[in-house]
């Protein structure tokens, strides 16, 4: 274990350290002039030259991004905001504060919608609910988030006027906080919901034509016993791998539910940024999201052995 | 009864294939109808008919500005439909060639491909969009490049998958011992069979496009306006939803019944090309 653990450790590494030099060469290197694209083409050649001092584009790109990287890895610090003329960190860390309980939010309502919908759909395979639940999956899969999140407006705000129809209220008032969150985390929540069910389903099919869950019938097991204890347990492995893989798509929901929901998290952040040209929070904001993914992954991977003991790692 | 006979019959009775082309039909039919017929000019302002509801001169309604929905419902699907085959097309063409370059000679070209495939393979498709829209600007042609790109480590996988399999079947290792060149065998032998998956995935890729675009346009990253796109469409009508939900319906609609005709389409062309799955379905 602990042999995979560093072997699957190094690989993160050298991962993390190929997403960097994406990143930072698909901002910096092609195409053009970074500076340019953030002053526009009307610029003066003095504006141009300052900004390009500032950002330290007049030396070469490896130190630029030896530098960048050190800084990042020592200090956490990934560099500043042009516009909002603050450190990237401090910005990413107080939009943290709406899009990670966004993202906890939207991952408890998945798993409250999908698991038991999977579960019910496998053990009444090819009878009424199960094809109901396919229903569900298919149309939940081909609607997009933001116009889950446009409906649940329509429905529960404007029409209802149960909650907030978009914006913010901060944490000083945490119900209210969490009211404010409840849609989108919703709207975000039904898409993967949709993707989970599926594969809950599927898993849970597999699993229960396996021998040992026909002993658990033919002994005369209750049936919570056999699916819950046996089944499930055995089919939450493919589960837990896609939930991990999910983390990555629903952070990237977030950017346009935020947009949605008109809600100060990093999605909005990364948005103000790309329209503002300010590049160094674009790089910063995704060069983050990225590490979050491929971290989660990583926890995933090891999360594998000790939901299923017959893994082995060698 | 013949063979093709047998394998019409194998398409029709499958009824996600039967749904999806049905839906998928709709769609490109309503596209191709558009280039030559909109009831009204899809970019048409009226400001004394904004946000009217569905009526028998304006079957979806009208938006913010007069222009009639079901116009630009009809246009946008010519945008989807566009989006759909260039973004598919350089993620399949680009993936295909770099898939089967690694796994047809192996080794460091292998290793090194798939390494970087791995790294644009984790980052979501809205994700790698941002990127390279925040850097060659918004527009339809750039998101098409931006979801093509995510597209590329797709199809690459799943090449490279097949080939390692197919290169060590018997007419492979005949057709190499009777001195045919590599990239011959690739052509001639290889490819071809690997084709169905090729063909599952692409439509699958298709969809994916289509909720890319959609989200870009949303965003406003992807078709700028005047151009009717189905997300831009939504992002417009969002703050007239009090008074009209209809500009923030149809379009919705609109995406969800392409998307969901690609799904089917794709899953019942797998249940036919790969009955092995079958029983998990």
């Amino acid at each position: 274990m602990i042999a995979y653990t560093v072997r699957r450790l190094i690989v993160l590494i050298v991962t993390l350290f190929l997403v960097s030099i994406l990143i930072f060469a698909v901002i910096n290197i092609v195409p053009g002039d970074p500076a340019q694209i953030i002053l526009g083409t009307e610029a003066t050649p003095e504006t141009l030259a300052r900004v390009r001092a500032k950002l330290g584009l007049d030396r070469p790109a490896v130190v630029r991004y030896i530098e960048w990287l050190k800084n990042i890895i020592l200090h956490g610090d990934f560099g500043r905001s042009i516009n909002y003329d603050r450190p990237i960190s401090e910005l990413i860390a107080n939009r943290l504060l709406v899009t990670g309980p966004l993202a906890g939010m939207a991952i408890l309502f998945t798993m409250i919608i999908a698991i038991p919908l999977g579960i019910y759909a496998a053990t009444h395979h090819n009878r009424p609910g199960d094809y109901g639940t396919m229903i569900f999956s298919q149309i939940g899969l081909a609607i997009p988030e933001f116009w889950t999140g446009i409906l649940l407006i329509l429905g529960f705000a404007v029409h209802w006027h149960l909650v907030p129809a978009g914006g913010f209220t901060p944490w000083e008032k945490p119900l209210e906080s969490l009211r404010s969150l409840l849609l989108p985390a919703l709207a975000l929540g039904f898409t993967r919901a949709a993707v989970i069910t599926r594969l809950t389903r599927s898993s849970m099919l597999e699993v229960l034509r396996e021998d040992y869950i026909k002993t658990a019938w033919s002994k005369g097991l209750p049936s919570r016993l056999v699916i819950y204890k046996h089944a499930l347990r055995n089919a939450s492995i493919s589960v837990v791998t896609i939930l991990g893989l999910q983390l990555g798509y629903l952070l990237a929901g977030t950017i346009i539910i935020e947009t949605v929901f008109y809600l100060p998290g990093m999605g909005r952040l990364v948005m103000n940024a790309i329209f503002q040209r300010d590049l160094p929070v674009v790089q910063g904001v995704v060069l983050f999201i990225a590490t979050v993914i491929v971290i989660v992954n990583f926890i995933v991977d090891l999360l594998y052995g000790l939901l299923d003991p017959r893994i082995r790692y060698d | 009864m013949t063979e093709r006979r047998k394998h019409l019959r194998r398409f029709s009775k499958d009824i996600n294939f039967m749904i999806g082309l049905a839906l998928v039909g709709l769609v490109v039919f309503t596209a191709t109808l558009s280039l030559f017929y909109t009831p009204y000019d899809p970019n048409r302002m009226e400001i004394s008919a904004r946000l009217q509801g569905p009526s028998s001169s304006h079957w979806f309604g009208t938006d913010h500005y007069g222009r009639d929905i079901l116009s630009r419902v009809m246009r946008g699907a010519v945008n989807s439909i566009t989006v759909g085959f260039i973004a598919v097309g350089i993620g399949m063409s680009l993936g295909v060639l770099l898939g089967a370059l690694a796994g047809y000679w192996g080794g460091w070209l292998d290793e090194a491909t798939m390494r970087v495939m791995d790294v644009i393979y984790g980052f979501p498709a809205v994700l790698t969009a941002i990127l390279i829209t925040s850097i060659l600007g918004p527009g339809i042609k750039n998101s098409m490049i931006a979801i093509g790109i995510y597209n590329i480590p797709i199809f690459a996988r799943l090449t490279r998958g097949n080939i390692l399999s197919l290169k060590e079947q018997d007419y492979v290792l005949a057709a190499r011992a009777v001195g045919q060149s590599n990239l011959k065998i690739i052509r001639k032998h290889i490819l071809p069979n690997a084709l169905s998956p090729l063909i599952v995935q692409a439509t699958v890729s298709f969809a994916v496009a289509i909720l890319a675009e959609a989200g870009l346009s949303y965003l406003g990253l992807g078709t700028q306006p005047p151009h009717p796109s189905w997300g831009r469409m939504l992002n417009e009508a969002q703050p007239f939803i009090h008074l009209s939900a209809w500009p923030a319906i149809f379009p919705g609609l609109a995406i969800a019944i392409a998307v969901l005709g690609f799904n089917l389409l794709g899953d019942g062309l797998r249940d036919i090309l790969d009955p092995k799955l079958a029983h998990l379905r």
